[in-house]
């Protein structure tokens, strides 16, 4: 197994910024949560590539909880995108701006 | 005489602050419960406060026979600065007592008539409320001239000064409400007060230069001080001997300070007898008398004291024959014979001054007592006659009199008495007293004796004429024809006085010298007068042709109700200028008066009023403040401060405005601005 | 070129691809079907990289449960279609700014101060990544939060049907 860390860093690195700009620049509210999975799972790969390099398992379980945290946090989520979605009727971000100041 | 070799107190000289001490006694028995006990236990308490001071006068003229030297009775501390020490302190000596014995001694016959004259007074005047309020002013009066009386050192004698200077001014103006326009009493007392000031003044100008010259104030020690180095001290002691007699022209009423007395008038009649005939106009001779030492060593002073003494005399005299007011006229003859002991005192001739000022406050007193009865008993006529009367009658005008001989026979007797007492007629004290004057006079002062002659020729014509156009002749009046002696509490005390009068003459009969001897213990260098026939006789000559003279003009046709007085006929013009007093009052308004107020009035109310209130006050002072808050308020506060509120709160607004737009409402801008946080966080930690 | 490094940068290719597709595709199911792709791959490398249990819980849980719980919601509230054009304007150049940015610096931090990161991987025990090591790790040294996400997962399941209730219903 030759893959220096630093690949798979550079990886990890990309993906984040690449859900970073989902998040950013997509209007549609599933589309932007699915960003936040990827941001998520960026992290993820980024603790594996550690735990491996230091040959330390408390990387992983780590994001063994990294994704039960982010389970919970995808059924809340949606169930609130479902609740918004009843009174908006629009998965549209940019409807939700009535905290204008 | 060193009487601080002399008995200290001890024996009857131990009773002496009693003279001072009864009369403050009855004024405050007077002040606490006169009021409410009423009119006979006010007028009571006050006789018998004067009776008993009396009484402790005998008392110390009993003590000085035994020792003739005097006594200091010391009371108590009063300035102590320094080498200043000036106590309260008393001098019984034959000089003091004999004055004391008789200011108490009048003053007591002088209350008890008043007890009866102010009983009708102030029912004449309308406000009967005020009785009390008299006598507690009367033994206030005694209290104060016992003190100047009896004071061992010039301030104190200056307090009794003062003190009697108060009591007149407060008795003068007693009914301060009535007289000319309402303000006329009131306006004499304030002229009393304030010519007397200036006499004051002088007064106190001589004490602080006797306590330069001598470094003490009282009398033992300065007339020792004389003794032992007068001759060198002339200059300094003719300077004070000056302003003692700037003090002397003031309180005893000469040339040029007279002009208080004749407006006193206005007081009550027992005021006038006491306090302007017998006592304290004669405390001025009493001053001077005391000081003789000092005056005998300073003989310019002296001669200028004579001549005072008896050009007042004389002036006074003459206007005393144009005055119609009884009062009136025997204030200007009290003015007139204050000349004489005056001019007696500054000849040196100190004990024939001093029996003249005893004699005169007997037939002075019983003089005004009488023309008080007399007024008393013509206002009873009137009331009785015209009940709602005329308001513009004068009860004292001589030209409402007449006839009264018949209708009141006791004021008759004993005002005849007096006045042939006054002409200087004898046996009467009158001419023994006046003829030791005149001796003493032709032998040291040839000048004043002419003076004080032509004065007694003229004195005697006045008297005449008061008596018959008041006694004698048909009653010009309503009034006159009704009127009714008085009770005896208002005759009693006048034939005392008379008694007095008629025996006073045996004080210094001539070979007797009884006043001479007493006085010789305290005074230097006195020597008995040699009785000198001729100048007797040209006096008693002169007032008999006086008499007569009166009896051509008001006793042979006397005045018909509504004539011209016969004088007026004969002298013209001279008689007007007698009746206008000379016009001196008018003078000495146009000279000091409006000029005075004239600038009084100019201080208050140009200098104090437009300028510096309306102007300095209003214009500059209040209106720079005004424009300075204006400013304040305005120009600074309004744009500055709260400018500055303001400007701050638009700034926030401003500010809070610009910043809302940050808060877009779109959750992708709050993200995106996540993100450039951790970005630029991240650059900082990875660049620092 | 090992054999571990040419396998590797397939695998990233396709992620990322996977990845770049979700992010630009109209339909929101199509950007769930390359998210399931991506995590798909990511499991694949977690292989590589001996991490054999995490990459069948990936599996297991990303793309079985959570992606289908995403379908599940995109397909009720028919949001497949896509939006309107940006109604902000400068989102995105700015957005894409910072992501530069930010890439900029993560390949700084690779490339000036790597340290030790490009060094040869070490070996590792045996059995490192299998369910045993980490279940018994998680089970002794990181139990509390254990059981501290069992309660999480319990709150968010009560949290999703609260939220979603139907007020209306329940106040008449």
């Amino acid at each position: 197994m030759n893959l220096p860390t630093a690949y798979v860093l550079g990886l990890s690195a990309l993906l984040f910024t690449m859900g970073a700009l989902g998040v950013l620049i997509r209007r549609n509210t599933l589309v932007i949560f699915m960003s936040v999975e990827l941001m998520l799972n960026a992290a993820n790969l980024a603790f594996i590539a550690f735990a491996r390099g230091a040959a330390d398992l408390a990387g992983q379980v780590l994001v063994f909880f990294v994704i039960a945290v982010a389970a919970a946090e995808v059924a809340v989520g949606l169930a609130l995108i479902v609740a918004i979605f009843r009174t908006k009727h629009s998965v549209d971000i940019d409807q939700i701006n009535t905290l204008r100041g | 005489m060193l009487l601080s070799e002399a008995a200290q107190g001890g024996g009857y000289f131990s009773l002496a602050p009693l003279l001072i001490g009864f009369p403050i006694l009855g004024l405050l028995i007077n002040l606490l419960f006169g009021r409410r006990m009423g009119e006979r236990f006010s007028g009571v308490v006050a006789s018998t406060a004067i009776a008993l001071s009396f009484g402790v006068a005998v008392l110390q003229f009993l003590a000085l026979r035994a020792h003739p030297e005097g006594a200091r009775v010391l009371l108590a501390e009063w300035i102590s600065i320094g080498q200043l020490t000036v106590p309260w302190a008393l001098r019984m000596d034959t000089l003091s007592v004999a004055m004391s014995l008789m200011v108490t001694g009048v003053s007591t016959l002088i209350h008890i008539y008043a007890i009866g004259y102010m009983h009708e007074d102030v029912r004449f005047q309308g406000d009967p409320g005020r009785y009390t309020r008299f006598f507690i002013y009367f033994n206030l009066f005694v209290a104060a001239m016992m003190v100047l009386v009896s004071a061992d050192n010039m301030l104190m004698l200056f307090v009794g000064w003062e003190g009697v200077g108060l009591c007149s001014y407060l008795l003068i103006g007693f009914w301060y409400e009535k007289g000319e326009k309402g303000i006329g009493n009131a306006l004499a007392g304030k002229k009393a007060f304030v010519v007397n000031r200036i006499g004051d003044f002088g007064f106190l100008i001589a004490i602080f230069l006797t306590y330069w010259t001598f470094g003490t104030l009282e009398f033992g020690a300065i007339f020792h001080e004389i003794e032992v180095a007068g001759a060198e001290l002339s200059g300094p002691l003719t300077l004070i001997a000056f302003f003692i007699l700037l003090g002397v022209t003031g309180k005893s009423a000469q040339l040029p300070l007279y002009v208080w007395l004749p407006d006193a008038m206005a007081g009550p009649t027992p005021v006038s007898a006491l306090i302007h005939a017998a006592t304290m106009v004669t405390a001025g001779i009493y001053l001077i008398t005391r000081n003789a030492a000092l005056f005998s060593m300073a003989p310019a002073a002296s001669n200028t004291v004579a001549l005072v003494g008896a050009l007042t005399a004389l002036f006074a005299a003459t206007i005393a024959v144009g005055q119609f007011d009884i009062k009136r006229v025997l204030a200007y003859s009290t003015i007139s014979q204050l000349g004489f002991m005056v001019a007696a005192v500054g000849m040196g001739a100190y004990v024939a001054g001093m029996f003249h000022l005893i004699g005169h406050a007997f037939f002075k007193a019983l003089l005004f007592l009488s023309a008080g009865s007399v007024i008393q008993g013509v206002e009873h006529g009137l009331h009785h006659a015209d009940p709602h009367g005329h308001h513009d009658f004068d009860p004292n005008d001589m030209r409402n009199m007449g006839g009264l001989r018949s209708r009141m026979g006791i004021t008759f007797w004993v005002f005849l008495i007096g006045g042939l007492a006054l002409a200087g007629l004898p046996p009467l004290v009158g001419f023994f007293s006046k003829d030791e004057i005149l001796a003493e006079a032709s032998l040291l002062n040839r000048p004043v004796y002419f003076l004080l002659t032509v004065a007694a020729f003229f004195t005697a014509f006045y008297v005449g004429r008061q008596i018959l156009m008041v006694f004698f002749g048909p009653a010009r009046s309503k009034a006159a024809e009704h009127a009714r002696e008085n009770p005896p509490v208002i005759t009693l005390p006048l034939i005392g006085l008379a008694i007095l009068t008629v025996f006073g003459g045996l004080l210094n009969f001539p070979g007797l010298h009884t006043l001479t001897d007493w006085l010789e213990h305290t005074l230097p260098h006195v020597h008995a007068g040699e009785f000198k026939p001729a100048v007797a006789a040209i006096s008693t000559l002169l007032a008999l042709i006086a008499l007569y003279l009166a009896w051509l003009l008001y006793g042979r046709r006397p005045m018909e109700a509504g004539h011209v007085d016969p004088l007026r006929r004969i002298l013209g013009p001279v008689f007007v200028g007698m009746e206008n007093k000379w016009w001196v009052d008018e003078l000495y308004h146009a000279l000091f008066v409006r000029p005075y107020v004239a600038t009084a009035r100019f201080l208050a109310e140009t200098l104090d009023w437009r300028f510096w209130h309306d102007w300095f006050h209003d214009v500059v002072l209040a209106g720079t403040f005004n424009r300075l808050t204006h400013w304040l308020a305005w120009g600074f506060d309004l744009p500055v401060i709260d400018g500055a509120a303001n400007g701050l709160a638009d700034l926030v607004q401003g500010a809070a405005g610009k910043l809302r737009t940050l808060q877009t409402g779109y959750v992708r801008n709050y993200a995106l601005s996540f993100f450039a946080g951790v970005v630029l966080v991240l650059s900082y930690l990875l660049f620092r | 070129m090992s054999v571990d490094l040419i396998l590797f940068i397939i695998l990233a290719t396709v992620a990322v691809a996977s990845a770049a597709a979700m992010l630009i595709s109209s339909n929101a199911v199509y950007s769930a079907m390359f998210l399931v792709l991506n995590f798909v791959t990511i499991a694949v490398i977690y292989l590589v990289l001996n991490a054999a249990f995490i990459a069948m819980v990936q599996v297991t849980v990303y793309a079985g449960a959570i992606m289908v719980l995403f379908l599940f919601v995109i397909m009720l509230l028919g949001a497949e279609r896509a939006g309107k054009g940006p109604s902000i304007p400068w989102q995105r150049p700015v957005a894409i700014l910072m992501g530069a940015v930010l890439l900029g610096e993560m390949a700084y931090i690779l490339l000036a101060r790597r340290g030790e990161l490009l060094a040869a991987l070490g070996e590792v025990p045996q059995g490192f990544g299998s369910p045993t090591s980490v279940g018994s790790l998680l089970f002794s040294r990181f139990l509390l939060p254990f059981e501290v996400t069992s309660v999480l997962l319990l709150v968010a399941m009560i949290g999703a049907i609260v939220i979603t209730r139907d007020e209306r219903k329940e106040s008449q």
